[in-house]
């Protein structure tokens, strides 16, 4: 069935809501409201108040509370209206979730979710632009999924919510209305697998989140207009981290470009950067590239913000200029 | 809203008195008095091992509180639970974790409660209900609202006991969480153990307003009680538990006590008081004392028991210190262990791909 990255991630907590009596769907408006993106909506009215949880505007509270109720066997699946938001919830996630586990010397798991939002591009200005991906996921202790495609989206969040360890579920406000083909029947995508969203010989383009959509759009262009054949591997998961693929991706095509929506400075790409250098250094041909949001707080002017993120011009250029 | 006629009936005729005290048995007495003087040896054997630079970093003791956590935590019924901040060894030994571990984590040994991951801030024992031992201030009242949400989730009849310092009623996660307990109904009990001094800074320096009144601004129960007096705070905490317990009643109590030590041990502890205060609170109310006396004057305790109690609790911490000098320390390769769930059950592993990076 042809549905929306917003109703494949609703379908996800409807089953596990329905699969697992200890799952909560829990944030700011996620009831009667049907959520600030309407991905909750009817979950209320299927499901009730128990499960399907308003909260006031208290992120370090409701947070910090699906943290305490996960450690007694509850799965809390915790909105975050906007991923921007954890700053305020910062101690929460990354000192309470990500290190209960290890000071505990492992007596405690705790299997939550936090999702939401994670994207610049909608002009609301830096506050609400953040992409902490890769701040998150330098924290040993939790685990960071960027889903590009309805498909995905709804595989990975079914998975992060049977996961036992935290799982931070990065969403993006752009994709919620694009459509993509889901199977009629159950099925997960595993955490920490990445996919080849296009075959290719001439360059790898490495991406997650939305840049997956962008590199797809501009490796139809180079091979129109370029006669480039791109390779475009979606890591779907940035922490697990499936270094194998993009490692095969590199072996066969020599050269790599990175692109993320995120700001550059120790960013996921310097991380694979290093990575790839550090495992395949003689299969590269060229230095490695990345195309990333211009490194700036997130500009409010609409027309700006779309050229301080990666767009398929900017990702084109600089496949042209690494094949040069 | 904090103090009701039977309570003030029970404060007339003597905290002893309370129902909750009046059936203990003489050995159960003893025991909530030997549990007390376990924590006092322990604090003081854990300061001689630092001293010795056998433990690193910080060390936050308990002494001068012990009636606080052994008065609560003695109430804890079959599906209460509990969970602290820093000064976590008096709730780790009230709820009967074993000093042997307790020392060994505090000496870094794979032996420890936490296998040496945690330290003195952050020791856990589920099987005993007990949460943590958390380092940041305020950090773990969320998480306690959360294991009470997740009792009234499950329908189970329990409570949680969340405590916290002075200083941690400034902080906002402690008030958000504040508001949802009461929002919720959940059965929590907020414990504000106040020895005065949100590390060098008084209360009067600190805190505006009485602490637990506060939860008159959320329409929450409040309580105050002294805490030197193990009968008051248990007669206190009963009439809290309960509501919680039975009516999904958050509250906030708050305890006041002393500490005889700096915030941390390595802190100093001249700049912000007087020896002559700490001197005046060892003198009038130290714990330990106080129930000893009040024992003495029940017939429960006489000196040749307290002495013999005294010097078994000795040989007790010894041994648990000399069994942490004595347990290896844990390997490197246990340092990537204990970080995921996953990963410590590799037969049930799901996910693919690298976790741990270089």
């Amino acid at each position: 069935m042809l549905i929306s990255y917003r109703e494949a991630i609703r379908q996800a907590l409807a089953e596990e809501l329905q699969r697992d009596p200890n799952v909560v769907v829990m944030g700011e408006e996620v009831a009667q409201f049907h959520g600030a993106y309407k991905v909750t909506e009817g979950l209320l009215e299927k499901f009730g108040p128990k499960r399907i949880v308003d909260t006031p505007i208290s992120e370090a509270g409701f947070v910090g509370l699906g943290i305490g109720a996960s450690m007694l066997g509850i799965r809390p699946v915790i909105e975050l209206m906007f991923w921007s938001f954890y700053s305020v919830c910062f101690d929460q996630i990354l000192n309470n979730a990500a290190n209960i586990r290890y000071m505990s010397g492992g007596l405690i798991h705790c299997p939550i979710v936090i999702r939401g939002p994670a994207n610049g591009g909608t002009n609301v200005g830096a506050t609400h632009s953040h992409t902490p991906e890769g701040i998150c996921a330098s924290h040993p202790g939790v685990k960071v999924v960027c889903p590009a495609t309805a498909y995905d989206a709804k595989g990975l969040l079914k998975s992060a919510i049977r996961d036992n360890d935290p799982v931070l579920f990065m969403e993006n406000t752009i994709l919620y209305g694009d459509k993509g083909e889901v199977p009629d029947g159950e099925y997960l995508v595993p955490l920490g697998l990445a996919d080849i969203k296009r075959p290719g010989t001439d360059l790898t383009i490495v991406a997650y989140g939305r840049a997956v959509i962008n590199a797809l759009a501009a490796a139809q262009l180079l091979e129109q207009e370029h006669d480039i054949s791109a390779e475009v591997v979606d890591l779907r998961s940035i922490r697990p981290l499936d270094e194998a693929t993009v490692l095969a991706s590199v072996r066969k095509t020599h050269r790599v470009l990175l692109v993320e929506e995120s700001k550059p400075f120790c960013g996921v790409g310097a991380q694979l950067a290093y990575m790839i250098q550090d495992r395949a250094f003689d299969d590269l041909d060229a230095p490695i590239k990345r195309v990333s949001s211009i490194d700036a707080p997130a500009i409010y002017s609409p027309a700006l913000e779309l050229e301080q993120l990666p767009d398929p011009q900017r990702i084109l250029r600089a496949a042209v200029e690494l094949l040069r | 809203m904090a103090e009701n006629k039977d309570h003030e009936g029970v404060k007339a005729a003597g905290y002893n008195l309370a129902p909750v005290n009046a059936r203990l048995s003489a050995g159960e007495k003893i025991a909530l008095y030997r549990t007390m003087v376990s924590i006092r040896r322990f604090e003081e054997r854990s300061l001689r091992a630092y001293q010795a630079k056998k433990i690193g970093g910080f060390l936050h003791l308990y002494t001068g509180q012990e009636a606080v956590a052994v008065g609560c935590c003695s109430l804890m019924g079959r599906d209460d639970h509990v969970i602290t901040a820093y000064r976590d060894h008096g709730h780790a030994i009230a709820v009967g974790m074993d000093p042997k571990a307790l020392m060994a984590e505090l000496y870094g040994k794979a032996t420890g409660c936490s296998k040496g991951k945690g330290g003195s801030m952050h020791f856990f024992d589920p099987s005993r209900h007990f949460w943590g031992g958390h380092g940041i201030v305020g950090g773990q009242v969320p998480l306690g609202a959360g294991i009470a949400y997740a009792l009234k989730y499950q329908g189970v009849a329990g409570a949680c006991l969340a405590f916290m310092g002075d200083g941690a009623v400034n902080q906002g996660a402690v008030h958000e969480t504040y508001n949802l307990a009461a929002l919720w109904q959940l059965p929590v009990v907020f414990v504000i153990e106040n020895n005065g001094y949100s590390m060098g800074t008084s209360q009067a320096r600190s805190s505006s307003g009485e602490l637990s009144k506060r939860a008159e601004g959320y329409g929450m129960d409040w309580g105050i009680c002294q805490g030197h007096d193990i009968y008051e705070v248990r007669a206190t905490l009963d009439r809290f538990l309960t509501l919680a317990r039975e009516g999904s009643k958050p509250s906030i109590v708050e305890i006041d006590t002393y500490r005889y030590r700096g915030h941390s041990v390595a802190d100093p502890d001249n700049t912000y008081r007087s020896k002559a205060e700490i001197e005046e609170y060892r003198r009038t109310k130290d714990p330990i004392q106080v129930f000893a006396a009040a024992l003495a004057a029940e017939g429960v305790l006489d000196e040749a028991r307290a002495a013999q109690i005294d010097a078994e609790i000795r040989a007790e911490t010894d041994r648990a210190a000399d069994f942490a000098e004595a347990s290896p320390f844990p390997t490197v390769a246990d340092i990537t262990k204990d970080v995921y769930w996953e990963e410590d059950n590799p037969d049930q592993k799901k996910s693919q791909g690298r976790i741990f990076f270089d």
